[in-house]
């Protein structure tokens, strides 16, 4: 008898967890239907965390990792100290000498990707239509390898060559770091291509999706003009700067031992990270602050602020067959990116909060030559973003994720653009559990769903256009 | 028709026992009190489970998965012996020494400090620690010493304390220069049965339980227990143990302090420190010659 009533409960359970399963897996692809996306982008997994570090050190992920890749104030205080515990036994000579500081990640992946205006060709011709387009299928994302750590005491590096899923490889990181100088931990220098000191990490980011695999605001570029059936899609801007690339250059920054305060100041080439000095000899600067505080038992609580006041070339001073000589882009207009910050822990809960603000020259926001007049009517696009993102960490093992982010326009390049051309929407949901936690290996079975709205950007009617990506997969790294 | 019955009771058992279970493991509501602080056992276990487990073990006893790479061994928090105390040797130190010890860390060990979690995270983290073994249920801590004011530093002190160096036979563990290579130093074991080796003064400056000389007088006075440095409590005056101190500072040749300042101000001083010194290539683990 108790053997049958265990069965039946057994039975019960997993029909239960089916249900459940399939249940979430219907309303997910039902809710992907109803919203459709960009030209399908493949999703985005470049993310950071490294087991390389835990096995050197014999600590769980979950020690530096509030869910990984994403830090625990802990982690972040071990990165800010140039990967160092602080022990007198971070230098590698404390290491086995078969010690190799590399770990590698990769995420086999199911994605359906879809976008309800998708630029095709029409009766009319090429390129003349729009068409919703739809597909899913098994896949995988890149692979990265990651190698960090300590060349020696107060000597850190990082070096990260990175592949899309083709196998084709760059350097996303390449940066070496001198600690604590002069014995203080409010002065540590940093060169090379380097992520910017975020305290939201784009690179640890907990979302692997097309849409939300990268934070909207750090990358929105406003957008020039509608497309049109005369000249379908959207004009974009044609310089490219993210707050979320990694961008090359110097970085000065520092903390207090406890990490609570932090300040970091860079110089940084003006070419997006791009290697070989691509377009021009212009330089930015990147400068962020912030504070955590206790409050009770709530947890650390976090307010920061950054800028980044940029230029980029507006022309090639010389061309090639047409094509401007690298390195030689002049004609420089600034542009700037302000943000404030807030991260808000309570218990298990923590929130995100962020304000974004930014402005473009007239010249880069109408792609128009600093030699040239500027057009009729071209003014200095503005815009303002915001941020909320919710996590839940049920345990080390399980954390719910929901995300939030708008773009709002408030001042487009041209008037006669509508006022909402080219505002945002992106909305994320997801979870992430990890059937063990160790100090060896990650893992993570993966699950998210995230749809994005561009007002008026369809490509040939000026339509809003929405882009989904619902993602199931197993992340990994070792 | 009764074994059914029987069955769903032992069923109904079952099921309770498994409600409860976690509940019992380990021990519940043994609190912690730092200053305002009050530490919470549930809340600790949490952060135990993210943090901790991975060396010191699901049990507290120290043997988690990375415990056998590691040198020295975790601690076992089921026998809940502890270096670093301000209470006499063999007895159970105060939540605020505990509390201290997460918070600094132990040099030369993989365990780090652990400043950047909150003060109620550690106090949460020291009352669960406290939840593995019984020794907390039935003893209490010990009386925290007394220490006295430091006296003024001068030649004499660290002369004095060079002699109750020799009288005490440090330097059968330490060695008689402070490099911790003793004649008895190979043969150390801790409480765990495993090697340890003796303090080696000429490699940095911190020790394991704390940077001042308030510090190092606490660990001559209560000892480290669950390692074979004594207490000196019984056989060495308040005074004496600060000539103690003093004398020791001079050995730090690495690290410039009024002591080995003083020190060195002398013939005698200046020619011993500079013997020590190697000057070199750097060697890459950050300590200077």
């Amino acid at each position: 008898m108790f053997e049958r009533v265990s069965q039946t409960v057994e039975k019960r359970l997993s029909r239960a967890a089916s249900a459940l399963l399939s249940g979430l897996l219907i309303i997910a692809i039902v809710l992907g239907n109803s919203r459709p996306a960009d030209a399908l982008p493949l999703p985005s997994v470049k993310v950071r965390a490294l087991p390389a570090f835990a096995r050197k050190y014999g600590m769980p992920c979950s020690a530096c990792h509030l869910a990984w890749p994403m830090l625990s104030a802990f982690g972040q205080a071990f990165k800010d100290n140039g990967y160092q515990l602080g022990n007198d036994r971070d230098a590698p000579i404390y290491q086995q000498p078969a010690y190799w500081p590399v770990t590698f990640r990769i995420t086999p992946i199911w994605h359906r990707e879809s976008q309800n205006r998708t630029l095709v060709d029409g009766p009319a011709g090429p390129n003349t239509a729009e068409g919703k387009v739809t597909t899913d299928g098994f896949d995988w994302s890149g692979l990265d390898f990651h190698t960090g750590g300590t060349l020696a005491k107060n000597f850190s590096f990082y070096v990260l060559p990175s592949s899309d899923n083709t196998g084709a490889f760059h350097f996303e990181s390449v940066w070496a770091r001198l600690d604590n100088l002069f014995g203080s931990s409010w002065f540590n220098i940093k060169m090379g291509k380097f992520e910017l000191d975020n305290l939201l990490s784009e690179k640890r980011i907990l979302t692997l999706t097309s849409v939300a695999g990268t934070y909207t605001n750090y990358h929105f570029q406003p957008l020039v003009s509608p497309g049109n059936p005369a000249n379908p899609g959207a004009v974009a801007e044609s310089y490219t700067f993210g707050i979320g690339d990694n961008q090359v250059g110097v970085e000065v920054m520092g903390h207090s031992k406890d990490d609570r305060t932090r300040y970091s100041a860079s110089l940084l080439s003006s070419n997006d990270g791009q290697p070989g000095l691509p377009t021009n000899r212009g330089y930015g600067g990147y400068f962020t602050a912030s504070q955590a505080f206790q409050v009770g038992s709530l947890g650390l609580q976090r307010v920061g602020g950054f800028a980044y006041l940029g230029q980029a070339p507006t022309y090639f001073q010389f061309t090639q067959g047409g094509v401007g000589v690298p390195g030689t882009g002049i004609g420089n207009k600034s542009f700037y990116r302000l943000g404030l910050i807030g991260q808000w822990y309570i218990k298990k809960v923590d929130v995100t909060t962020m304000y974004f603000h930014g402005w473009d020259n007239a010249f880069l926001g109408s792609n128009t030559p600093a030699t040239a007049p500027l057009p009729v009517g071209a003014q200095a696009p503005t815009w303002n973003g915001g941020l909320f993102e919710t996590h839940y960490t049920v345990s080390p093992q399980l954390i719910l994720i929901n995300r939030y982010e708008l773009v709002r326009m408030s001042r487009q390049v041209f008037a006669t653009n509508p006022g909402n051309f080219g505002n945002d929407d992106v909305l994320t949901v997801g979870f992430r559990y990890y059937p063990f936690i160790s100090s060896r290996a990650g893992f993570a079975f993966h699950n998210e769903y995230a749809i994005i709205r561009q007002r008026g950007a369809s490509p040939v009617n000026g339509l809003d256009l929405t882009t989904s990506s619902l993602l199931f997969g197993f992340d990994f790294a070792f | 028709m009764r074994t059914l019955k029987m069955k769903s009771i032992q069923l109904f058992l079952a099921v309770i026992a498994i409600a409860v279970f976690p509940a019992l493991t380990p021990g519940q509501q043994v609190d912690a009190h730092i200053g305002k602080l009050s530490g919470n056992t549930d809340a600790g276990k949490h952060l135990y489970f993210r943090y901790c487990w991975g060396c010191h073990g699901f049990r507290g006893n120290g043997e988690g998965e990375n415990a056998p790479y590691l040198n020295p061994t975790p601690r076992n928090f089921v026998a809940a012996v502890f270096k670093c105390r301000s209470t006499p040797t063999g007895t159970l130190p105060i939540d605020e020494d505990l509390y201290n010890s997460v918070g600094r860390g132990f040099n030369t060990t993989n365990m780090p400090s652990w400043i950047e979690l909150t003060d109620q995270n550690r106090a949460d983290l020291i009352a669960f620690i406290k939840s593995f073994s019984p020794r907390w249920k039935t003893e209490k801590p010990g009386t925290p010493i007394t220490v006295p004011p430091e006296p003024k530093l001068t030649l004499e002190s660290i002369r004095h304390g060079h002699e109750l160096f020799e009288k005490l036979e440090c330097w059968k563990c330490h060695g008689q220069e402070g490099y911790g290579d003793g004649p008895s130093a190979a043969t150390l074991t801790d409480s765990n049965d495993q090697p340890i080796k003796p303090y080696d003064f000429a490699v940095g400056w911190r020790f394991k339980c704390g940077v001042t000389n308030h510090d190092l007088y606490k660990i001559f006075m209560t000892g480290l227990d669950g390692t074979p440095m004594p207490s000196f409590a019984d056989v060495i005056k308040p005074e004496e143990a600060w000539d103690l101190v003093h004398f020791l500072r001079t050995l730090q040749v690495t690290h410039k302090s009024p002591e080995l300042t003083l020190w060195e101000s002398t013939k005698e001083g200046a020619e011993q420190v500079a013997a020590k010194k190697i000057y070199g290539t750097p060697t890459g683990s950050g300590v200077k010659q």
